[in-house]
């Protein structure tokens, strides 16, 4: 039978994962809107989003500073990356990308695993959120509240550059057509720049604020990508909307199935993924021509 | 260059397997290693068909490798009905791979490009997770299956037994022997063409009569076979069948090695195993790596995918035809000028290419009857309420302003495009809704403004392509089937070709053609199917004066047996060709007529002038 408290907590988890998964395949759906790219290093971006939080808390001791470390740290290896190598690749196939970027993503991963070995590693709550909260109907750890709402500020924020700056403007715009941005007279390898320093952070962020919860190795990002990627599929590419509807059905698909036998959450995953595939091939928010 | 002699590949292939034991160990292969590389080939062939010729980056191969192994690993471990019969087992578990890769890639190749490899990405995770979980009884979980038999075979008056590493190695040599004969024959077949047709440009496949969709299925399971016979070898060669076969890591490494070795080629896979595990047996044992092996090899492969697009096979490809086209280059000089040679109008062939759909010998009356032909995006209303007939025999010119919908009308007639209002009937079938493919197999078919060539494919290769949709249909299984023996296939290459004045570049790579030839080429494969309607969409667009001359003298010679319409602005060159002209104007068909009364009509001249030249008059 069900027990109905462990049912209401198994939603709430999945709310969380849902969120978490929202904003990584966010980062994921807009650098493959604007630039064309799938990055199949995404994974490893939120592992090592994780791993940076992790030896800035060593250091100072404080979550804050593993927060803006991860974040900042991923961004720049985001940038880094497209600057060195993803821009030779706009003009190639996109296979070639995808090999380009599944390459790099192991070089992450085994670096990570040179450095700081293959056992897991901890990052504890800050103090002020460690322990359960009482919130009337059920006893809930504190972080995992207010990790729900650092992740829906986090999507908040991305909302507000994509939707209500100029940048975001110009972004959303070159997802539509971004070799007519270039000729309005925009340089559009700047805004692919930034967006691959956004998209990867959005991966960085969520890889640190996760660590609390779930502890950091080197392959943490391997399950992560491949949820990414139900996510967008289910929500539609380079659709920003579609990743955070994608990513609270997948989120809540995992925990529930979970609850019965965790086995065969992927397989709960792939049937709701291929009931899109059949009854709205572009997603449930995609549009055609995205591809 | 080995097209010339038959069964020379085969023929090295062999001697080269047969002289592995001799030479590799000396380089520091161990057997094993070595019967692993081969495993590891075999396993690339079926993928390189996949991603290499078909252009379907699949992540998920794991899933067949390991359905295969399991399956056949059970049947030799679980059961006493098959536990001695060791090539039954893999044989079934290939069947089994086969089906589970048909069933997968009806969901998969419900998208193309990276939507395919993310789609491919998950499903492999899900075969990972129920091999562990829910099926782990037949599994055995992460334990993997172990006692997996080595074959042996009771010849009657002896038995074959495959026990140590070098016997073995004879019976995986033979069997991705067995398996690259296969590939070849199906990449030298025209399943193999069309394959290539697809990676290169699906949806001119699509336009010229292949059902593209079961050709991809087909290199689907064909690659999912491979995989699961791989899988099955690879529980023999270790005596246990790991569960790691089902890792995502398998699908990476295979993707890899393949592109490594160099996509495209059949032995990249093969070469590209060496490199791998070669690499990583030197830095684990030699250099005592450790884990860190991964690092490097992941460091070389990212070098390798930026710098050496092709792989290792393909650098040598390259460099070898480098060093022969260093010593023809003088001869390739002097075909290439006269072929363009703006002082020879070719004069084609007298006797011309039929069409193939002969309507039943009325050659009167309408082709093709459009009505009420409306076609709205979104606000936008391209066409509007378009009534349009063709009769048999006629040459049809519709000429227009820029933006008057004329290619939307006729992405409309051939079906890529499907009409928001109206009917389309042709040779007295409705044709509304149809898909492309089926429209161009009753022989209706078209030419595009912007060229939808096979690039990497010769002018042979894509004329072939064009002629075997109308001679196979529009999909045909004839996987070892060689092109050679199909009858007709060659002389409609080569009359197209000369149609085209294109015979002295057949064995030309289309990349390599000047625009002009091009321009015919995309003409030629529009005629190679053999239509009875054919339709151009601007074939003069971008031509030189002289190369205009040559193209209206082409066009009239083919318009001889068959109905064509022809868009195009050099109303000079359209005016010779046509009997009547139909002008559209913002969507709409202003006028009908001759060429004559189209010249004078004040309509016309109104909608080309912008009502300048009526302003004048008065």
């Amino acid at each position: 039978m069900i027990n109905w408290g462990n049912f209401i907590s198994q939603c709430f988890n999945g709310l969380v994962l849902g969120a978490l998964l929202a904003l990584i395949s966010s980062g994921l759906t807009i650098i493959y809107g604007t630039l064309g790219v799938l990055n199949l290093a995404h994974g490893a971006m939120f592992m090592l989003g994780g791993y940076a939080g992790w030896v800035a808390y060593t250091y100072t001791g404080s979550f804050i500073a593993a927060v803006i470390a991860g974040s900042l740290f991923v961004m720049l290896v985001g940038v880094v990356v497209e600057r060195v190598i993803i821009r030779y690749f706009y003009a190639r196939p996109h296979e070639d990308q995808l090999l380009v970027t599944f390459g790099l993503g192991i070089v992450f991963v085994e670096a990570v695993r040179f450095f700081f070995g293959s056992l897991s590693k901890a990052v504890p709550p800050p103090p002020s959120l460690v322990g359960i909260t009482n919130l009337g109907f059920m006893f809930y750890p504190t972080y995992r509240i207010a990790l729900l709402g650092i992740v829906a500020i986090a999507l908040l924020a991305l909302y507000f550059v994509l939707y209500r700056t100029r940048i975001g403007m110009i972004v959303r715009a070159g997802i539509e057509d971004s070799v007519m941005v270039d000729s309005l007279g925009i340089d559009v390898y700047k805004v692919f720049m930034l967006v691959f320093g956004i998209g990867a952070m959005a991966a960085g962020f969520a890889g640190i604020v996760n660590a609390p919860v779930v502890s950091i190795a080197p392959d943490v990002g391997e399950a992560i990508l491949v949820q990414t990627f139900v996510v967008v599929v289910i929500g539609g590419v380079g659709s920003f909307p579609g990743a955070v509807l994608g990513g609270l059905i997948a989120g809540e698909i995992i925990s529930i199935t979970s609850m019965f036998n965790p086995g065969y959450a992927y397989v709960m995953l792939f049937v709701a993924m291929t009931l899109v595939l059949v009854l709205r091939p572009y997603g449930l928010l995609g549009t055609a021509g995205r591809e | 260059m080995l097209k010339q002699r038959p069964f020379l590949v085969e023929a090295l292939t062999a001697i080269g397997l047969i002289a592995v034991p001799f030479v590799l160990p000396h380089l520091g292969f161990s057997p094993t290693t070595i019967n692993r590389i081969l495993i590891w080939g075999l396993f690339g062939i079926g993928f390189d068909l996949l991603f290499g010729y078909t252009g379907l980056l699949s992540f998920g191969q794991s899933a067949f490798f390991g359905t295969g192994g399991m399956f056949a690993a059970y049947l030799l471990t679980q059961t006493s009905m098959f536990s001695s019969y060791v090539m039954a087992s893999i044989v079934l578990g290939t069947v089994v791979a086969a089906v589970v890769g048909y069933l997968v890639g009806l969901i998969a190749l419900k998208r193309t490009g990276i939507y395919f490899a993310m789609i491919t990405v998950a499903i492999a995770e899900v075969f990972f997770f129920v091999e562990f979980n829910p099926l782990s009884a037949f599994t055995g979980g992460e334990n993997g299956l172990p006692g997996v038999p080595q074959p042996s075979f009771d010849l009657g008056f002896t038995t074959l037994k495959f026990d140590t590493d070098w016997s073995m190695y004879t019976f995986f040599a033979f069997w991705y022997f067995i398996g690259l004969v296969i590939a070849l024959r199906i990449v030298r077949s025209p399943v193999g063409a069309i394959l290539s047709a697809i990676r290169d440009n699906p949806l001119r496949a699509q336009a010229l009569g292949h059902n593209i969709h079961g050709y991809k299925l087909t290199a689907f399971v064909v690659a999912a076979a491979y995989a699961g016979f791989a899988g099955g070898l690879l529980g023999v060669m270790q005596g246990f069948m790991p569960p790691d076969a089902f890792m995502f890591d398998t699908s990476g490494q295979l993707v890899m090695q393949t592109a490594i070795g160099g996509a495209g080629t059949l032995f990249g896979p093969l070469i590209g195993a060496t490199v791998w595990l070669y690499l990583s047996d030197f830095f684990q044992n030699t250099l005592h790596l450790g884990a860190t092996w991964k690092l490097v090899l992941g460091v070389v492969f990212v070098l390798l995918v930026v710098f050496l697009r092709r792989g290792i096979v393909g650098a040598i490809v390259d460099l070898y035809a480098l060093a022969k086209r260093g010593k023809e280059s003088e001869p390739a000089k002097e075909v290439a000028p006269a072929a363009a040679s703006p002082q020879v109008v070719h004069l084609p062939p007298s006797e011309m290419m039929p069409a193939k759909h002969r309507p039943s010998d009325h050659s009167a009356g309408p082709i093709l009857r459009a009505t009420g032909l409306t076609k709205r995006y979104g606000g936008l209303l391209a066409n509007s309420d378009i009534d349009f007939t063709v009769n048999h025999g006629e040459l049809r010119g519709i000429i227009g302003p820029n933006g008057a919908g004329k290619s939307t009308f006729f992405k409309m007639l051939t079906c890529e495009v499907q009409p928001t209002a109206g009917q389309i009937v042709f040779e007295g079938k409705d044709i509304t809704g149809m898909s492309v493919t089926d429209v161009c197999q009753l022989g209706l078919t078209k030419s595009y403004q912007i060229n939808q060539l096979f690039n990497r494919l010769t002018v042979r290769q894509n004329l072939m392509i064009a002629a075997l949709g109308e001679i196979r249909g529009k999909l045909k299984l004839d996987l070892f089937r060689n092109p050679r023996n199909i009858p007709g296939l060659q002389e409609q290459v080569e009359r197209t070709a000369e149609l085209v004045n294109l015979t002295a570049r057949l064995n030309t790579p289309v990349a390599q053609l000047a625009y002009g030839e091009k321009r015919r080429l995309e003409i030629g494969l529009a005629l190679a199917t053999s239509p009875s309607l054919l339709l151009l969409d601007e074939p003069l667009a971008g031509m030189s004066p002289s190369e205009r001359v040559e193209t209206v003298a082409l066009l009239k010679s083919i318009a001889k047996g068959r109905t064509m319409i022809v868009i195009d602005h050099d109303m000079d060159s359209l005016f010779e060709m046509v009997g009547e002209v139909t002008v559209l104007q913002e969507g709409r068909v202003l006028v009908e007529g001759t060429p004559d009364e189209i010249k004078s009509n004040a309509k016309v001249q109104e909608a080309y002038l912008g009502g300048m030249h009526s302003e004048a008059a008065e």
